[in-house]
This record gives structure tokens, sequence and C-alpha cells, in this order.
């Protein structure tokens, strides 16, 4: 489904991704942890196109991304659920989630998946015509993935949905991706949170300083000495 | 080797009236000291970020201060001149400290600039009785076929006298933004312009910082507003007020470049030789023609070269003659 | 018991409301989406007034006709200024997308003194007023004011039952992930130039039946569509329509008891003490 491969990238003359490789195979869910500053938004925003890699290959669903925009990106079959969620503040819930369906596919499915992403988030049926700047932390991220939702993708990208969270919503949170995940969506994810999203993913990448450092399946990883001393703290 | 310079360009400057020119040539260089002097004042606020399209307004006040209390009430400019640079930092501080205190900026700042000239531009206008409208007004005369010189109504025939009167206020222009240079204004501004939170962090009060070039700026715009109406002997409305003249302004000084200190000067002499130059081409007045070229002027300016042509001139000369240096004319 | 001839200066202020409303809000729209103020906006109307006299005077068009031809032929001017001046220095410091724009009000009102002169020209159209009682209204500004009513309501209904309305109100929010929406914002910027472009024409349309039309015109009205503007809150298109009808009242009452400039000098002081005390706009939250 997506295959990175020698990817480098940065922000003027700060680089943020040295020589990253990771795949992801459909239906699978995969998780991208590290600490903080250790890469892992640049690295979504590499892979939907918000910025531009400056080397490797970035292959998607048969398609090299070379050259491509964000827009045409996310016209593949890409979603992006960005980092502090970015809602459109001043719109309803239901003007977001139409905002998440605005390519012209994915608008004949709208009143569809509408239901759909209700069934999933009842809570955002509630809140339809609420302002979205006005919802709960938790509320906003439900919102935010059900926007993602809406253009039907074949790969959900999550950046940090738990950053800046009140712990019982954290929970709440990696229930809705273990939902997701229980619906088919392939799903790669970038966290902080490593204990609570290696139990909700197949396989994860450790990424320190812009490198990956180790990976393999949630369950290794999660039972590996280092990685436990060094970010669960135990 | 620059002082020596600028010495030598003074002396030429001053020699100017002494070498039988004509009057007409005398005329422009009196238009350009004053506007480049106005234009010098505009840009102590601008090249902050200070975009004022108001500045018509201090123009203005300064111009039909002195005229009216000159023609109602007799009172000699030597009086007046005070009371209308005065009058202009007032409402430079009224206008100006809120705006500071409550950051506006920007755009924002622009357009309460903007409405500021109009308020000036319509007061003018409604008070007809009293500045005679929209045909403007001219200041009670007090010379004839045998005075030439009147020094309690500060008007004067000759042009070789007025033009040392406009070098001296263009020295003033200058001097001030040296001085505004060499203060500690000037990094705690450009801090300011970059990031005002960041400047206010580190000890600079911004807000007073800036009301201190606003006035600045005020007071000798309302003196060259003064030094036109003197020298023209004729005001209107429209020559000194409103979003046109402001806008004159903006491109004389982009066209110029703001961020030297002649660029100002330099700006209203290019736009003046242009309206001249295109006169003499076509033979008379086609009106609209200068217009035309400026705005596209104007547009291609910003587009292009937003630090004017003597902001590039100087950046082109100092990467010859430093070609290491990492220094770029900031746009 | 109220006088009559102030009961006529409010009506008449509620008229102009509602084209001031009709011209801000092509700016307002403009400004929201891409965060560039067109001071030569009202340059742009007083193109398409002159439009309107060429078409319907000078060849002799219908005058319908003329109305929509020009309608069309600002809007394409909103994308053209969108296209060749704005994008340019998009990435430019805020300023310049400002002041660049002030140099095509230059060019364009003295292309305009170029071509036509500056004598006044009118359509030669004069409707009857209406009557009402002792009330004298004019109906060319009923009608401008009507008009306008229902094509802010036109545009009210896009902005929120469309895709595309839903996006335009989006972008202002946050420009950056518009494109993982898989939206170009550049396209939504030229549509939005071309909305902003056909208000100012629909504006010359209708002020073309009120007002004789002469190169500086746009110095008169547009000084007052940006503080209508900014006291809605730039951007804030509600904002924008309740300002539009209380500085028309300004004008209109402030000219009845004084002179029509002082209802123009209140509305500026009034415009400015309001930056002062809501700088966020009438409507704008508190940053």
């Amino acid at each position: 489904m997506l295959r990175v491969e020698g990817v480098s990238a940065g922000y003027g003359s700060f680089q943020a991704l040295f020589d990253v490789a990771l795949a992801v195979e459909a239906g699978e869910a995969v998780a991208v942890i590290g600490p903080n500053g250790a890469g892992k938004t640049s690295l979504l925003r590499v892979v939907s196109k918000l910025i531009e890699p400056r080397t490797g290959t970035i292959d998607f669903d048969g398609h090299d991304l070379a050259g491509l925009g964000a827009d045409e990106v996310t016209a593949l079959g890409m979603a992006h659920v960005p980092e502090h969620r970015r809602l459109f503040a001043g719109l309803t819930v239901e003007e977001n989630l139409r905002m998440g369906a605005f390519l012209p596919a994915a608008r004949k499915q709208f009143s569809t998946r509408l239901e759909h992403v209700y069934e999933l988030f009842p809570r955002l049926a509630e809140r339809r015509d609420q302002i979205a700047g006005t919802l709960s932390g938790g509320e906003q991220q439900m919102c935010a993935i059900g926007r993602g939702l809406m253009s039907g993708p074949k790969l959900l990208l999550l950046d940090e949905p738990s950053a800046g969270l009140a712990p019982v919503i954290v929970q709440q949170v990696f229930d809705m991706v273990q939902r997701i995940r229980s619906e088919g969506f392939t799903v790669l994810i970038v966290e902080q949170n490593i204990q609570q999203v290696l139990r909700v993913v197949d396989r994860a990448y450790l990424l320190e300083v812009g490198r990956i450092k180790a990976s393999g399946a949630a369950s290794e990883l999660l039972a590996s000495d280092d990685i436990r001393r060094a970010y669960i703290g135990l | 080797m620059g002082r020596l310079a600028n010495l030598i360009g003074l002396v030429a400057l001053l020699a100017v009236p002494m070498l039988g020119v004509s009057d007409y040539v005398l005329h422009l260089g009196i238009t350009i000291l004053i506007w480049g002097f106005v234009y010098t004042a505009w840009s102590l606020m601008g090249r902050f970020g200070l975009v004022s399209l108001g500045h018509g307004a201090f123009l203005g006040i300064g111009a039909y201060t002195v005229t009216m209390l000159w023609n109602h009430a007799g009172i000699s400019p030597w009086l007046g001149i005070p009371v209308a640079v005065a009058l202009a930092v007032l409402v430079a501080v009224l206008i100006g400290y809120p705006c500071f205190r409550f950051r506006i900026t920007g755009h924002y700042f622009a357009l309460v600039t903007l409405a500021l000239g109009e308020i000036v531009l319509m007061l003018i206008v409604a008070l007809r009785d009293w500045t005679g409208g929209s045909l403007g007004v001219t200041p009670a005369s007090a010379l004839s076929a045998d005075v030439s010189f009147s020094l309690v109504a500060l008007q004067v025939s000759s042009k070789g006298v007025f033009f040392y009167v406009a070098v001296g206020l263009w020295l003033l222009g200058l001097w001030v933004w040296k001085r505004v240079d060499s203060s500690m204004a000037r990094y705690a501004l450009e801090a300011a312009n970059e990031q005002e939170d960041a400047a206010a962090s580190v000890g600079v009060d911004v807000t007073r910082t800036k009301l201190t070039i606003t006035v600045l700026s005020a007071a000798l715009t309302a003196l060259g507003g003064i030094a036109y109406g003197q020298y023209q002997l004729y005001i209107n409305p429209e020559t000194v007020s409103g979003i046109a003249k402001s806008l004159e302004i903006v491109f004389a000084v982009i066209a110029g470049g703001m961020y030297v200190r002649l660029g100002p000067t330099f700006g209203a002499a290019f736009t003046l030789l242009l309206a001249e130059g295109l006169r003499v081409a076509f033979g008379h007045d086609v009106h609209g023609l200068d217009g035309t070229i400026y705005g596209l002027m104007l547009v291609i300016f910003i587009i292009f070269m937003p630090e004017g042509i003597l902001g590039r001139l100087a950046r082109l000369w100092e990467t010859r003659r430093a070609p290491t240096s990492p220094r770029t004319a900031s746009a | 018991m109220i006088d009559i001839f102030l009961l006529e200066a409010i009506l008449n202020g509620i008229l102009l409301g509602g084209v001031l409303a009709l011209l801000a809000l092509g700016l307002n729209i403009v400004f929201g989406v891409i965060d560039v103020v067109w001071i030569c906006y009202a340059e742009l109307i007083m193109f398409g007034m002159y439009g309107n006299y060429v078409l319907h005077k000078d060849l002799g068009w219908p005058l319908l006709l003329a109305f929509a031809v020009c309608v069309v032929v600002v809007a394409v001017l909103g994308v053209l200024l969108h296209w060749l001046v704005i994008r340019p220095v998009l990435g430019g410091a805020p300023i310049n997308q400002l002041l660049v724009t002030g140099g095509v009000l230059t060019f364009m009102q003295a292309l305009a003194t170029l071509v036509f002169g500056i004598e006044f020209r009118n359509l030669g159209i004069s409707m009857p007023s209406l009557e009402l009682g002792e009330i004298f209204l004019s109906q060319s500004r009923i009608w401008a004011c009507g008009v306008s009513l229902v094509a802010v309501a036109l545009l009210w209904l896009f902005l929120k039952k469309t895709y595309l309305g839903t996006a335009i109100r989006a972008i202002s929010q946050d420009r950056e992930i518009m494109p993982l929406m898989g939206v170009k914002p550049g396209r939504i910027y030229l549509i939005t130039s071309a909305i902003g472009g056909g208000l100012a024409g629909l504006a010359a349309c209708l002020l073309v039946l009120q007002y004789d039309v002469h190169p500086a015109i746009g110095l008169t009205f547009g000084p007052i569509t940006f503080m209508v503007c900014v006291m809605g809150g730039l951007g804030n298109l509600l904002g924008g329509f309740l300002a539009a009808f209380i500085f028309a009242q300004f004008i209109q009452v402030g000219g009845f008891y004084f002179e029509l400039e002082w209802g123009y000098v209140f509305a500026f002081c009034f415009f400015i003490a309001m930056m002062f005390w809501r700088p966020q706009g009438l409507l704008g939250k508190r940053a």
C-alpha cells in the first residue's frame, strides 16, 4: 500500500529525516513511535506531500508520489489527520465533515459515509450543528478522524491523536483507533504514547532524531527491554 | 570618503541658484526637495512596517492650519507653524497610541490611517465657508510689485530664496532619519516589525518607540505641507489630502526605495521628472498618462523590485564592493 | 411626532445600507479567503460603470444585456487582478499585497481619465420617485437595495449549502491543511476573485442608475467600503452586513442634520473609535 524508501527531508537548513524507509501493507495498522522531536510529524507530512522530500521515493497504491501536491495525493486515496486536529474551528461539525468529502468522487458517497461516521462516533451526530471550535478535545479528535474518513481513504494517517488530551480521553481515542481498524481501514499512526499505541497496531517503527532505529511486531517492541526502559519508564 | 562626497554634493546643491539657472529648473528643484522631505518623513514609519495611507491628513493639517490662521485671524505663520505642528502631533498621538497599544498593524493600520486621511479631506471640504472647500484657498498675499519678501507672512517671490528654505527642510529630514538610525529606536523597531512579542520580551517598549517615530513623521509631514502651501501660495484638498495623495507618496517611496536614506528623495525626483518628461514629450498635458504609467510601474516595482531603484542600486554596489558580504536589502 | 424629513433620511439610509452591504461583501469575501485587501475594489466598480455607459449609451445595447455583460467582464477582471498582480506577491510582505493593488487603483483611475476624460457621464435614465405619503424615495435606490439584498442572500446560500462555498469559508480558518481535503487553494482563490469581481460588477450596474460616472468616483465610495468591511471584521460577512447599515445611517442622518460631508466625517470618526473599542470588528471575538 505504502512504500517509503531512502527519504530525507527538512525545513530550510534543518534536516528532520535521514534516509527513512518504511512500508505499510493493505489492511495493516502500523505505528511510528519515538520521542518528541524525533521527526514523526515531518514523516507524515512528507508522506502526504505537505512537504517535498529532498531525496528518496514514496510509492502509494502503485503511484509514485514524486511531483504530486498534497491535494493530488489526497485524491489518490490518502487521508491525513494532522497534528493538533486542525478542525475548521468556525464551521459546524457537519460542515467539517463535508469538507472531508470535498473531492468529487467522495461527494457522491456523502450521505452514506456521513451516516457511517455518525455510527462510529455517536457523539458527533448529537453535535452535528455545533461549532467545531467549541467541542471538547476528545470530540474534536473524533471530528478530525471523521473528517479524514469522509473521503473513503485507502490509507489513513493519524498524527498524535492522543496529544493534549486527558488520560481518560486518551483511552477513548485508542478505542476509536481500534474501531477504525476493525472496519478494515489501513492505518499509519504516529504516537508518543508508546505503550497505548503498541496495543492497537500490528507493527511499529522506532524513530529517533530522524532515523529509524528499530522495527518489528508491536508485541515484540512492547516486550523489548530497551524500549520499555527508554520510553515507557518501567 | 563618504563625508567628503556628501559635502561636495551639498555645496553643489547650494550653488545651484547662483548659477543663473532658469526659474523652471529652480521650481523643479524646490518641488523635488519639498516632496523629498515629505517622502522621507513618511518613510521614517514606512520602513518599519508602519504603512500609513493617511499622511495626507498631516499635510492638510499643516498647510490649512497655517493658512487659516493667517487669512482669518491674521496670525503670522511664525506662530501658525508651531500650532500646526502641535496639532499634527496631537492627531498622530490620538490615532497612533491606541493603534500601537491594541497592536493594530498591517492592513488594519493602513485602513485606520486611510480613514484619518479621509476625515481631514472631508473636514476641509465641509468647512468650505472658511477653507474654500474643494476649490482651494490662497493665503492672503503680503507680496506686491514692490514687496518681494514678507517676513511676517513668510512669503517670498524669489524662487532662489525659497530654494534654500527647501534645502534646509530636506536636510532636516535626512538628519532626523540619521538620528533615528543611530539611536536604539531603529533596532527596537526592526525587532518589533519582525516579531513584536519577542521585542517586547527583551524589554523594548514597542508602543512608545512606534509612537515616537509616528510623532516625528507626522510633525515633519506637517512642516512639508506648510512649506508646500507657502511656496505655491495655493492649496486645495486634493493636493494635500485624501487617498490619492497618500498613494502618490507610497508610489514615490517605493519607486525610490524606502530603506536607503536618499531613496525617498530619489523617488520624488523620479516621479516629478517622469511627469515633466511626459509633458514635454507630448508637448502638452495628457490627462491621466502619468498616472497610468505610475500605476503600472508601482505594480511592477512591488512585484519585481520591492526595494526600489536606489535600494537596488545600493545593493548592487555593495555586493560589487564586498562580494562575500551576505547582507541583502530587506524587502 | 418624528420629523418627516428625518424619517426620509432614515429610510434612505436603509436603502444605502443595502448597497453598501453589497459593496462590502465583495471586498470582504476576497479578504476572508485570500487575505488581501483590494484597495482598487472601487475602481473595478468604476470600470463596470463605464462599461455600462459604453454598451448602453454608445453602442445602444439593451440595458439588461449591458448589465449582464458588465457583471461577467468585471468578474473576469477580478480573476486577472488576482492572476497577474496578487499571485506574484502572495508570498511576500503582506503590506506589499495591499500596496500593489494601490498601483492598480492609480492605473485604472488614470486610464479612465485617459480614455473618457474627466467629465461626468450618466446613462440618462431617470426613474420616477416613489411617493409614500409625504416621503419621496428614489426608485433606483429601492431597486438597488432590493437587488443587493437578493444577491447577498444568494451568495449566503451558496456559501452555506455548497461544497465550494464551504471550502471558501473554511480556507480562511486553516489555509495550510486545505490540500489535505483535496482542495487546491489556488483554484479557490481564482473562484473567489471571480465572485468578488462579479459583485463589483453588479454593484456597478446598481450605482450607474443613481450616480454619474467619472474617473475619481472610486475615491468617493472606496474608503467607505473599506471602513464597512473593517468595522464588520474583515472577512466576517455578517459583521460587514450589519456595519453597512450602521454606516449608512451615519451618512444619511448626519448629512440630514448637517451637510453630506459631515455625515462622512462622523462615520469615519465612528469607525476609528470602533477600531479602538472593538479592533476585532463588530462581531469578532477578542483574541
